[in-house]
């Protein structure tokens, strides 16, 4: 075999990880409490989750050709749906329900996601529309749940149902359980199984897939509902982490993890995924956000530097692709 | 330069080629060939595929440099460094590819690149006018105004001539305008070139349809393997002259030996197979064993036909194997499961995923083959693609290269890897050897020789003539979205093809 092409093709790979090293060895120096378990697990990998876990799922859409613009839309409907059920439930307070409302969300989000991958499919139409549109449907289906205002679930529940976010195994977090646990199946799924293969060639070329037998529709449908049962998974640990949802929730969290992904070596347009790229790209942002807090940069203007470096990311990983 | 060259240089008026050769390393592509091209004049340059032609009109319009001979204009000679030095002097190519921008307008697209100002903005109304003015100009009504991806092929035809002749035009060469297009269409495209003639152009014109050739050249030159072999005025030859005059090559051991078929049992029977608008109701049968030839022109609707009966484009008919009749296959992977594979002639667009490597290439359409309890088993399908590299004598500098990576040559056998992967019993093979070199070719067609005696069944389709003589046990011509007849043994020559793809069979008679 030819290593010095091996080489090359592994940088292309290691880089959203050597990025991740190189921003968590800044981080050290700006801050000694940026090492600490307490901030780098506990706060900053815990509040990437839900964008982790989500971001997961765009990589599938997003290696097979796809955009998935209703994911942030999506999760506020899905918290929604689920606090309404857990409220209605309330006399049954415990375990039972809680995991009864997990499956709900889980079903939300799969509907959600059939819904979209069907429009794409059998209406032809393109995507960045087809999610647009759900986009909006979805945003305005939680408003009219929450009459305008924000949905919570009751102290007794939420006591109950807390431990989903703050708890932890072995001295891990639940929440980064979950990205480690959901990237596992996640990168059997996609580098493993001929499903998984099938969507890197849809991604790729589209007439390929099609004259050597794939179907299209199946494989771009299937996408999108792991999109959206990767949605269902990040509400399940959002919602006990405030105990309501309101208009800010999900907001912007498709750019977000469309960001994660690109910042994590998929491209974006298609024909290549990397799942543990994307939980990195998560990662990356979160914690570009942290140490910028820890150093007290303006609060007003972190949204800017992020942007920058993300940027800044891209220029540099696109120079690696190109050699 | 050639001494002699002040001769024919200086004495004629016209676009001159004075004993131009063009080499690509060893490979002599044209050789020593003297051609005059006079305005008013439809001079058709004719030839097999590899003859030269191309070769010819590059050097001419100035996107090749002769390796050797001069070119001259109105006994002044020319030495060209591109394309634009030739435009300036009034000599266009117009491109066999169209090369339009499908969302503007025909006028936007005319001027697109050296668009029309008044200060700093586009001046519509001027390019309009000037572009309806150069429309009608060449006999056409089309309105520049529309867009270009609401047209027909001939009409985008029409809008490429006028962008290519919005600038200064005294010569101009046309190659294959009409490939893409159905007769009736090409008549539009006829009506252009004939009112260039008589606007006093020259017209170089390249065709493989010899009644086109027959309709509207004045003079007929030859060229075969890179040689003018004859130069004749087009009156004096009918059209099965010219294909005569084209034919001629020496088939040699390229070809491994026609193994004689005992088997008659029928592998596939296709009937009343219809895929609008490109294919009328086609009946044949394919025997086992066979190699069965599909010829016809570009557009007469051959990969229609089994793009078709493998559901890949809408399609009606009746298919049976063996004895199971079915209707057209609902996709290509129903296809596979009855045992057929099609190998696409579009391998760069169609086979191969060019981004990523050569073991999911290999394997794309077969993955259950290396699945163990629904997950890939990476170690199979190296071993897989180990064995596709010494069967097919694959080569490539490592085995984890992109699939673009490979030369054409290697892609090809890439991608008959891939398809005989699913080890089908009926592999259609649409341009086997389309820019291939020609030791690839020939171990392509040992093995489209090897599968046939292993009994397997085979169908070709190909536009080189001489692959289909030297490999078919029966050759299917199609003419026009037509079946019009099927060669068998001693009937199968070059002139019998050609008539028939052509439609000039009564004139042959």
């Amino acid at each position: 075999m030819n290593f010095a092409i091996k080489n090359q093709f592994s940088l292309k790979h290691a880089a959203p990880f050597i990025a991740l090293i190189g921003l968590i060895l800044l981080g050290s120096l700006v801050n000694p409490h940026f090492l600490s378990y307490s901030n780098l697990i506990q706060n900053v990998a815990t509040r990437s989750s839900f964008i982790a876990i989500i971001a997961i799922g765009a990589t599938f859409v997003m290696a097979g050709g796809g955009l998935d613009l209703s994911v942030g839309s999506m999760a506020a409907f899905t918290a929604g749906t689920m606090i309404l059920f857990l409220t209605a439930n309330e006399q049954d307070a415990g375990a039972g329900i809680i995991a009864l409302s997990m499956l709900l969300a889980l079903a939300v989000g799969l509907a959600c996601g059939l819904f979209n991958g069907l429009v794409i499919t059998l209406g032809r139409i393109e995507p960045f529309i087809a999610t647009l549109g759900s986009m909006v449907i979805l945003r305005s289906l939680f408003t009219y749940l929450a009459n305008g205002g924000s949905l919570s679930i009751s102290p007794a529940l939420k006591e109950i149902y807390a431990p989903v976010y703050e708890g932890s195994f072995l001295g891990i977090p639940i929440p980064l359980l979950s990205i480690l646990g959901v990237g596992a199946v996640a990168a059997v799924l996609l580098y493993k199984t001929p499903f998984g293969r099938h969507v890197i060639a849809v991604g790729s070329n589209e007439d390929v897939a099609r004259y050597s037998g794939v179907s299209l529709s199946r494989v771009k449908v299937l996408t999108y509902m792991i999109q959206g049962l990767c949605v269902g998974v990040a509400v399940i640990l959002y919602v006990p982490r405030l105990g309501s949802a309101n208009s800010a929730t999900g907001l912007y969290w498709e750019l977000q993890a469309i960001t994660a992904v690109v910042v994590g070596g998929t491209l974006l347009k298609g024909g290549q995924g990397r799942i543990w790229g994307t939980i990195a790209g998560a990662f990356f942002l979160e914690i570009i956000g942290n140490i910028l807090t820890l150093s007290n940069v303006n609060v007003y203007l972190i949204g800017a530097v992020q942007g920058v470096i993300i940027i800044i990311a891209m220029l540099i990983q696109r120079g690696i692709n190109r050699r | 330069m050639s001494p002699d060259q002040s001769n024919p240089m200086k004495e004629n008026q016209g676009l001159v080629a004075f004993q131009l050769s063009k080499a690509f390393g060893e490979n002599l592509v044209l050789q020593d060939v003297s051609l005059i091209f006079q305005r008013g004049k439809v001079h058709a340059v004719i030839g097999e595929n590899g003859a030269g032609k191309s070769t010819l009109m590059k050097i001419l319009g100035g996107y090749q440099l002769p390796s050797s001979g001069t070119l001259a204009l109105d006994g002044k000679v020319l030495h060209f460094t591109g394309p634009k030095e030739a435009e300036a002097l009034g000599i266009v190519l117009v491109h066999q590819e169209i090369l339009l921008a499908p969302h503007l307008t025909v006028a936007e697209n005319i001027f697109l690149g050296r668009e029309l100002r008044i200060g700093p903005f586009v001046d519509d109304e001027t390019m309009n006018a000037k572009a309806s003015a150069l429309l009608s100009n060449l006999g056409s009504s089309l309105d520049p105004r529309a867009r270009v991806e609401n047209l027909t092929i001939a009409n985008r035809q029409i809008a490429q001539i006028a962008r290519a002749l919005s600038g200064r035009h005294d010569f101009i060469i046309f190659d294959e305008p009409t490939a893409a297009l159905t007769p009736v269409e090409s008549e539009a495209v006829f009506t252009v070139i004939q009112n260039l003639k008589d606007q006093n152009c020259g017209i170089i014109y390249i065709s493989h349809k010899l009644d086109e050739v027959k309709r509207l050249a004045d003079t007929v030159s030859v060229l075969r393997d890179g040689k003018l072999v004859a130069q004749q005025p087009a009156n004096k030859l009918k059209a099965v002259d010219m294909a005569h005059l084209m034919v001629g090559r020496e088939l040699g051991a390229l070809y491994p030996p026609k193994v004689i078929r005992t088997n008659s049992e029928v592998a596939l029977q296709v009937e009343n197979l219809i895929v609008p608008p490109s294919l009328n109701n086609a009946n044949f049968v394919l025997h086992k064993g066979e190699i069965l030839g599909f010829a016809g022109l570009i557009g007469a609707g051959r990969t229609e036909l089994f793009e078709g009966l493998l559901g890949l484009r809408p399609a009606t008919g009746r298919v049976s194997l063996g004895d199971k009749f079915n209707s057209v296959f609902s996709s290509v992977a129903a296809a596979a499961k009855a045992g057929l594979a099609y190998v696409t002639e579009d391998r760069k667009g169609k086979g191969l995923l060019l981004n990523l490597e050569l073991t999911p290439n290999l394997t794309l359409s077969t993955l259950q083959q290396f699945t163990n309890a629904g997950f890939i088993q990476h170690r199979l399908e190296l071993a897989a693609l180990d064995v596709a590299f010494s069967r097919y004598d694959i080569r490539a500098k490592s085995h984890d290269l992109d699939a673009g990576r490979l030369s054409g040559g290697n892609q090809q056998k890439l991608l008959l890897a891939k398809t005989l992967q699913a080890d089908p019993s009926i592999i259609i093979i649409d341009e086997p050897t389309r820019g291939v070199d020609i030791g690839a070719k020939k171990q392509i067609y040992e093995l489209i020789a090897s599968l046939a005696r292993s009994g397997k069944s085979i169908i070709v389709i190909s536009s080189e003539m001489p692959e289909l003589i030297g490999l078919c046990h029966r050759i299917v011509v199609m003419h026009r979205s037509q079946l019009v007849g099927t060669l068998e043994g001693s009937d199968i020559n070059e002139r019998k093809i050609v008539t028939l793809a052509t439609g000039t069979e009564k004139q042959a008679a």
